[in-house]
């Protein structure tokens, strides 16, 4: 465990003073690299607080599995959460999540902090598929991911936010994906939606009432010498090269189950190769 | 700061090929997102304050100093669209000409010489006014004036907008470019000693998506 502190108290006691221990400060910690016999070992599988990983059957060979279950409702108002995966050259990770992360009010007005941040080495891979990020009404949650890649890493990540449970307002939420490879920046992107937000977050240019936005990223050495084309998928998605050898799916939808066809579908299109690719 | 060089870097009649972009507008306006002056408002303030604030950052920075090939980078990683950014260096090579006319500087030289294929607008932007002897904050407000002023322009031809309605959602914006262009500044001095990654990188995901549903038609006004 790594936990620096933790509640230990139930979530139902009263609001504690500033300063309280009713918030949790945790980081959970995976760490993957290639086992010598063809397949990937697990020497660091580290929960903390809410954040339990926990290895799971692999569907294909030569990977590994870790699914993230959470342990408990978070983040809350207050807390700060940390993931921290580091991929070794030659290994291949996988991970998803038992379901979505809802952002909750805490007892104060202070935002939580979610800080996730992915290294994958060379000729490592890395699929980063949580579930979506919900933000609930009054809740107040700043998430960032950085994902560092050497020159011949592999990655792909989805991200999926979610304004509000069904019928209600969101809370203030901001999410920025940052990506650098090779030491150079490839995608960065921020997105501030909610109470308090930048006007016209909610507006004709940005997502004109849509209530789940949703990326999906592949970055792969193949892509320097054949770029995806850009392309519409649908009214409300676009595939596009970026200035890397990686392809993006933006999409907003009105409801997270709509958001995740369109992101899967282009998902198993890219993974299999199906979008037309730059002729150079 | 010349005041004299601020008004013909922020005129609509400069020669940097700006008129034949909408900025998004020509797209939201076929998807019906934008349809009368209360939804091109609405529109322009979210532009300005994603895509605006990001372009007055990086303007600023390169005004202040802040080396163009590292802003460049960072305008590419904070540029998610292809469209978008063949658009951007398009308008940046065109700003370089008519900048290079009208300020002769050594540091537009090397930045033309560096990227050929044009250097991102907002970056060129900013070298052209420290070459104006223009400051951050300058190049800030041409940066977020820009952002907004494209789209109401454009809306007037594509909706026949009344042009005087088109000024007035500019004028109400007022108080929002001053703040944009005041954030970009902040953002520009953290980036001089944290490096770019502190500057803002406020996306729009409808602009994005705009931009390719608008290059994938085969009959268009404008050019993004």
């Amino acid at each position: 465990m790594t936990v620096t502190s933790t509640s230990g108290a139930s979530r139902t006691e009263p609001p504690a003073p500033p300063g309280d221990t009713s918030r949790v400060s945790a980081t959970a910690r995976i760490e993957a690299r290639p086992d010598g016999r063809g397949g990937t070992a697990l020497p660091l599988l580290a929960g903390a607080g809410p954040l339990a990983p926990r290895r799971t059957r692999a569907p294909v060979p030569g990977e590994a599995h870790v699914t993230l279950v959470g342990a408990m409702s978070a983040p809350l108002g207050g807390d700060r959460l940390a993931v921290e995966v580091g991929v070794a050259p030659g290994a291949r990770l996988r991970v998803t999540a038992s379901g979505a992360t809802l952002a909750l009010p805490g007892a104060g007005s202070d935002p939580a902090d979610y800080r996730i941040r992915l290294t994958v080495g060379q000729d490592a891979t890395l699929h980063w598929l949580p579930e979506p990020l919900v933000s609930v009404c009054g809740s107040a949650l700043r998430q960032t991911t950085c994902a560092e890649l050497a020159p011949g890493a592999r990655l792909l990540l989805r991200e999926e936010q979610v304004l509000g449970r069904h019928g209600e307002p969101c809370g203030r939420l901001t999410t920025r994906l940052t990506v650098r490879r090779a030491g150079r920046p490839l995608l960065d992107q921020e997105l501030d939606c909610g109470p308090g937000a930048p006007p016209g977050w909610d507006g004709p240019a940005v997502l004109a009432g849509h209530r789940a936005i949703g990326q999906l990223l592949l970055v792969q050495p193949e892509f320097e010498s054949g770029p995806v084309q850009p392309q519409t998928l649908g009214e409300y998605a676009a595939l596009t090269p970026l200035g890397g050898p990686a392809a993006l799916v933006t999409a907003v939808a009105p409801d997270a189950l709509t958001l995740r066809t369109i992101l899967d579908e282009a998902a198993s299109d890219l993974l299999n190769d199906r979008f037309e690719a730059v002729r150079s | 700061m010349s005041r004299s060089a601020l008004l013909i870097l922020a005129d609509g009649r400069f020669p940097a090929g700006g008129h034949a972009h909408s900025g998004g507008a020509e797209a939201a306006v076929a998807a019906g997102r934008i349809t009368d002056a209360v939804s091109l408002h609405a529109f322009c303030r979210g532009r300005l304050h994603t895509a605006g604030l990001v372009a007055a950052a990086l303007a600023a920075a390169a005004a202040d100093g802040v080396e163009p090939l590292a802003l460049d980078e960072a305008a590419d990683a904070r540029t998610a669209s292809a469209a978008l950014r063949t658009a951007s260096r398009r308008l940046g090579r065109q700003l370089m000409r008519a900048a290079h006319a009208a300020w002769p500087d050594p540091q537009l030289d090397a930045l033309a010489a560096a990227l050929p294929r044009g250097a991102h607008q907002p970056v060129v932007l900013g070298v052209a006014a420290r070459a104006g002897g223009l400051g951050p904050l300058d190049a800030a407000h041409c940066a977020a004036y820009e952002s907004v002023g494209g789209p109401a322009t454009a809306v007037v031809r594509l909706l026949g907008l009344d042009p005087f309605d088109a000024t007035a959602v500019l004028a109400g914006l007022g108080p929002d470019l001053d703040t944009v262009a005041e954030r970009a500044v902040t953002a520009a001095r953290s980036a001089a000693v944290q490096g770019v990654e502190a500057l803002p990188a406020a996306s729009a995901p409808l602009l994005d998506i705009g931009a390719e549903t608008h290059a994938a038609r085969a009959t268009r006004l404008f050019a993004s």
